[in-house]
């Protein structure tokens, strides 16, 4: 049982990091970039093939991943996505979904369909019993750095000047325009950051998240939602959602089975229907 | 799309006159519907002694192709002309598949109950009554709320398909699907020319029926609230009616053509309600243009003539293709293939000027 | 005379702001009518809750003595209010005559019809024309909504909300925006309005107020500052200080 609720605690913290980037740019541009989830891909293989072609350690993946997919992600940005903007979000969809067949056409030619298998350290393997939980070490760590990376965004957003810019520019894009704020290369530098964050989401749940193709496509539906359940107008929303995901899915796929996705995807739907701006957005708008 | 047909006429009667005339059929019309009766005229040129290579072993691709339009068309109608965004229309067509797949495998034999036109009105229904019930999900929110929205209600129904065993066969599809004789006289041959021929029929006259819907006084009330919703109400048209009645048409055509499709391969699967096929066929409407009910039918001639073409080289070329094409499309063409055609056609009328 | 409008104590909260403040008003028919104000005193809010558009916090409207408080927009349009927009919200797609046939085949029951083409109806199609060249749009029957002249769409703006054939019409700053030259067009359309509509003009210029109204409530941070002739506001130095106090601040 607590096994259960710590596992799902390590994979909702996992989908957090996935899936924060796309949150703040949705929240920040009324952009909806469902092709977020290549860049967690692009983390993920960039692993793979350091690993176990270079036989470079795992722990230097993880900084690579990040500032790979975030030079990708800031590419991308100026050159592509910049241009979508004003578009409506059917374009944007769509436009997101030719990225994410082009990029699993793309991982799936270069590095084949078959789900790639990664060895982790030996100290990160095992297991330990603590107060009848069975924890795995791997998802300790997990749970170890992406708590770190939540209170560091945390503090990033809430103290710096940087954070105060981004809040403001999230509120209202016009008025922090008017303010003298540069919203274009704050949104470049969030998107820049949140495709890191994927990246090395993608990384560390390499060994845990199925690592093939077409993980653009599957971990789409979890992002999406994560946005529909925590909103896009704070990260501690995001975040609360992504953990009672992560716990709802393990907790379903371990009792329920036979219903599988059934329950998450009703959700959704319900909470879309209900409380179209999210569980938990502050209520303050309007 | 009006306003630039009324460009193109030349301004001659009253205006009423001028207004229905923009509802008139067109030669290219008469030419997209002759070659496919073309298409299936060509199965009896063996018969005649003529070769043509190509196009009787095609039968069954021909018929998808089709099947796919309509599909596509059932979006048109919701994207193009009420401005309502689906990704879930994959739902519906899942949906008429399996009611007419299982009518057919246990109302097989049962006179009238396994009749392929009754199985058809059962998938139009079901799938209808489908769309009814989930329609006012997307009546609020934006297009990216209804995206997901829809998405969702898809991904509920690909769950169910696939866990409810028992009845659907979960992921082997379903099994011992045997379509009886159309009217009790018309039998199904493992060619699929009856199969064409029933396929072309019921696709024209649901696209019959949609071509007066989108150019009556109603159609042009739906255009008024993809114009704008606001200004709509405001003029007193029941917007959320409206919208409800066709998200609910749209549903009830998806399911006949999944119902087709169900009859024709004599097989239903999850394949059938997959994400994949609620985006191939947005994909469609967009690749032919959204908005000209034409629209979905030439883009599924395009996408999947071309799919048969790049799957034959490499399964994954074919998706990277569509990606590049996806993506290009949105950053530079507006309204698709027609929409690049009528540019060209008025370009070229400018020019000779 | 028989009122065709009235707002009993309508109040209506954003959170802790409170945009429009115990509002009693009563429109008798035939009025020309304007509503004015300074810079975010209420008037579109106020506006948009006689449309429909918002319901109020408190409070109740009447319309031709029904209470239409809870109604949709749609049915308070089919009972005969209709209204302009601030910021004009035209089919861009569609032709001023189609937009204007829209309209008036909600009026007339008639976008049920399914199965003929649009336009099949004679007379609704050329009560359309009548409109639209009573209205200055006849040049522009056939062209492209969202390619016309700003002017050219205010005046659509009225027209569509014409072909409703309304009892009440409130013309939310007809014309905003519009170039100077196209001005006078617009004025002279709104002057020559049928006396069988009642009209309510939220309006910002007061020359244009003026030349129109007959009669003039001034909304202030929301409530009721005063009512009366035009002649009793013109003179009223209340009225004067609220507007020159605006006036100075936005011409400096």
């Amino acid at each position: 049982m607590l096994t259960i609720l710590f596992d799902g605690i390590a994979y909702g913290m996992l989908l957090f990091v996935l899936s924060v980037g796309l949150c703040v740019t949705l929240g920040l541009m009324n952009f909806i970039n469902l092709a977020h989830g290549a860049f967690a891909m692009a983390g993920g293989y960039l692993t793979v093939v350091m690993m176990n072609w270079y036989g470079i350690s795992f722990y230097w993946c993880l900084p690579a991943a990040f500032i790979v997919s975030a030079v990708l992600g800031v590419v991308l940005e100026r050159t592509l996505y910049s241009r979508l903007y004003d578009k409506t979000h059917l374009d944007q969809v769509l436009f997101s979904i030719g990225l994410i067949f082009i990029a699993t056409a793309a991982v799936d030619y270069v590095m084949g369909a078959s789900q790639q298998i990664i060895n982790l350290p030996a100290e990160l393997n095992g297991r330990f019993e603590f107060l009848g939980a069975s924890i795995g070490v791997y998802r300790l760590f997990v749970i170890i750095i992406c708590g770190l990376l939540t209170v560091l965004l945390q503090y990033v957003i809430g103290r710096t000047r940087f954070g105060s810019r981004l809040r403001a520019s999230v509120d209202d894009r016009r008025v922090a325009r008017g303010l003298g704020i540069d919203v274009t290369g704050i949104f470049a530098l969030t998107f820049a950051v949140g495709s890191g964050l994927a990246g090395l989401g993608g990384a560390l749940g390499a060994s845990i998240l199925s690592m093939d193709p077409t993980f653009p496509l599957k971990y789409m539906i979890y992002f999406l939602i994560v946005i529909s359940v925590g909103g896009t107008t704070t990260i501690t929303g995001p975040f609360f959602a992504s953990i009672l995901l992560g716990i709802a899915d393990v907790a379903g796929k371990y009792f329920v089975p036979s219903i599988g996705g059934f329950i998450i995807y009703s959700i959704m739907v319900l909470v879309l229907i209900f409380k179209p701006e999210g569980l938990f957005t502050r209520s303050t708008r309007r | 799309m009006s306003a630039v047909t009324s460009e193109n006429l030349r301004p001659i009667g009253t205006p009423s006159e001028q207004l229905v005339a923009a509802a008139r059929w067109r030669w290219f019309e008469f030419l997209f519907w002759g070659i496919a009766i073309l298409c299936g005229l060509s199965m009896f040129a063996p018969m005649l002694g003529f070769n043509v290579p190509i196009i009787p072993s095609k039968m069954m691709l021909m018929s998808e192709i089709l099947i796919l339009g309509l599909l596509a068309l059932s979006i048109d109608l919701c994207l193009g002309y009420a401005g309502l965004v689906t990704l879930g229309q994959g739902a519906f067509f899942g949906i008429g598949a399996y009611t007419a797949g299982l009518l057919a495998k246990h109302g097989a034999g049962v006179a009238p109950l396994s009749d392929p036109i009754l199985g058809l009105l059962a998938a139009g229904l079901v799938a209808g009554f489908v769309g009814f019930a989930t329609s006012f999900l997307v009546l609020r929110g934006s297009d990216l709320t209804r995206l997901m929205v829809t998405l969702g209600v898809a991904l509920i129904v690909e769950e169910l398909v696939n866990k409810l065993k028992d009845i659907t066969g979960g992921s082997d599809g379903l099994q011992g699907v045997m379509s009886s004789p159309i009217l009790g006289i018309w039998e199904f041959d493992l060619f699929g020319k009856t199969a064409f021929w029933y396929t072309l029929i019921v696709v024209f006259v649901c696209f019959w029926f949609c071509r007066r819907l989108v150019n009556s006084s109603y159609g042009y009330s739906l255009r008024a609230i993809k114009g704008n919703a606001l200004r709509a109400r405001a003029i007193g048209v029941p917007v959320n009616a409206r919208l409800i009645q066709v998200y609910t048409l749209a549903a009830a055509i998806a399911g006949i053509a999944g119902g087709l499709l169900a009859q024709t391969t004599q097989f239903a699967s999850p394949d059938m309600v997959a994400f994949h096929r609620s985006a191939d066929s947005l994909l469609m409407v967009i690749f032919g243009g959204a908005g000209y009910l034409y629209g979905g039918l030439i883009g599924s001639v395009v996408f999947r003539i071309m799919q048969d073409f790049l799957s034959n080289i490499t399964p994954q070329y074919w998706l990277f293709w569509v990606g590049v094409v996806l993506v290009l499309l949105v950053l530079f063409v507006r309204n698709g293939i027609i929409g690049l055609l009528s540019a060209a056609v008025s370009r070229s009328k400018g020019a000779g000027k | 005379m028989t009122t065709v409008l009235e707002t009993r104590g309508l109040c209506k909260k954003f959170g802790g702001i409170t945009a429009t403040d115990n509002v009693t008003f009563k429109l008798p028919a035939g009025a020309r009518h304007a509503l004015i104000g300074p810079n975010g005193a209420g008037k579109t809010t106020f506006v948009n809750q006689l449309s429909g558009v918002l319901l109020p916090t408190s409070g109740s409207i009447f319309l031709n003595g029904q209470d239409v408080t809870e109604w949709t927009v749609r049915a308070r349009s089919r009972a005969g209010l209709a209204r302009t927009f601030q910021i004009n919200q035209l089919f861009a797609d569609l032709t001023p005559l189609q937009s204007i046939i829209i309209a008036i085949n909600e009026r007339e029951n008639a976008a049920r019809s399914w199965f003929l083409p649009f336009g099949t109806r004679k007379d609704l199609v050329a009560e359309a024309v009548e409109l639209a060249e009573s209205l200055n749009l006849g040049d522009v029957l056939d062209e492209r909504v969202g390619s016309l002249a700003y002017g050219k769409q205010r005046l659509l703006e009225i027209a569509i909300a014409l072909a409703a054939k309304p009892t009440v019409l409130l013309l939310d700053e007809p014309a905003a925006g519009v170039p100077e030259s196209e001005r006078d067009q617009i004025l002279n359309v709104v002057a020559a309005l049928p006396a069988s509509v009642s009209l309510v003009l939220i309006e910002h210029d007061m020359d244009l107020v003026f030349r129109f109204a007959k009669t003039i409530s001034v909304l202030v941070n929301g409530a009721l500052f005063v009512e009366g002739t035009a002649e009793e506001i013109a003179k009223d130095p209340r009225v004067r200080q609220v507007y020159l106090g605006e006036e100075e601040i936005s011409h400096g």
